[in-house]
């Protein structure tokens, strides 16, 4: 009988790689965000939302909320594995920010292919 | 042990900081995306946020989150940094978290100064 260890960070180096490159897509999107949003002459709710229904804004603020989903999992999870010391409740917490991020990342989506 | 007679190190304060200002975040998401929701919703649901916004209280909620954003933005900078064995001496990575502490200051200042 193969016995496996089913908690622990089985996912670790690729999850480390990840947490990374998603923290850089979101810094990208960060100063391309700065710079058009300083670029706008006025912030009203014209300039606003035709700032997110160009294509390529779109595309990127949709990137930046696929990074930020993931990148919220993989660090919400390593707190989880740091302060949470029982398996059952550690487990239930995992699935409860799966579900809602889940969720966000279908918000997320509807607000930008809504434009 | 008492925990309360460690002094933490800066560069073990800018870690937890690091922690602390991505669960703050973490736990804004859905009050976030509330927000980008309506303001895209229509001109009256923009309207509508600008006067929400228009309250201090709120107003101050905002500023402290972008405050952790831009904070977790120049701390987690300075990790990939460490992380490409950048700044490993004491000195640099005392200087560095001077820096991060420093920088995401001004930034937030610079960005409420544009809210406000």
């Amino acid at each position: 009988m193969v016995s496996r260890i089913v908690t622990g960070a089985r996912y670790g180096l690729r999850d480390w790689l990840a947490q990374r490159i998603t923290a850089v897509v979101m810094a990208l999107y960060t100063l391309v965000f700065a710079v058009a949003i300083f670029n706008i002459p006025t912030l009203d709710y014209e300039h606003w939302r035709n700032l997110f229904a160009g294509s390529f804004m779109r595309f990127a603020t949709f990137l930046f909320f696929v990074s930020l989903f993931y990148h919220a999992w993989v660090g919400v999870r390593d707190i989880f594995m740091d302060y949470i010391k029982s398996a059952a409740l550690r487990l239930s917490l995992h699935v409860l920010v799966i579900v809602a991020l889940a969720g966000y990342m279908g918000w997320a989506t509807q607000i930008l292919w809504r434009l | 042990m008492n925990l309360m007679q460690i002094r933490l190190p800066l560069p073990g304060v800018v870690s937890i900081l690091h922690r602390v200002s991505g669960v703050a975040l973490f736990l804004a998401l859905p009050f976030l995306l509330a927000l980008f929701d309506n303001s895209l919703a229509s001109a009256e649901s923009f309207a509508a946020c600008r006067a929400a916004l228009a309250h201090p209280l709120l107003k101050l909620i905002l500023l402290a989150l972008l405050a952790g954003y831009l904070y977790h933005f120049c701390a987690g900078i300075r990790f990939l940094l460490l992380d490409m064995d950048k700044g490993l001496d004491l000195k640099t990575a005392r200087l560095s978290s001077t820096l991060v502490i420093g920088v995401s200051l001004l930034l937030t200042l610079l960005v409420g100064v544009k809210l406000w």
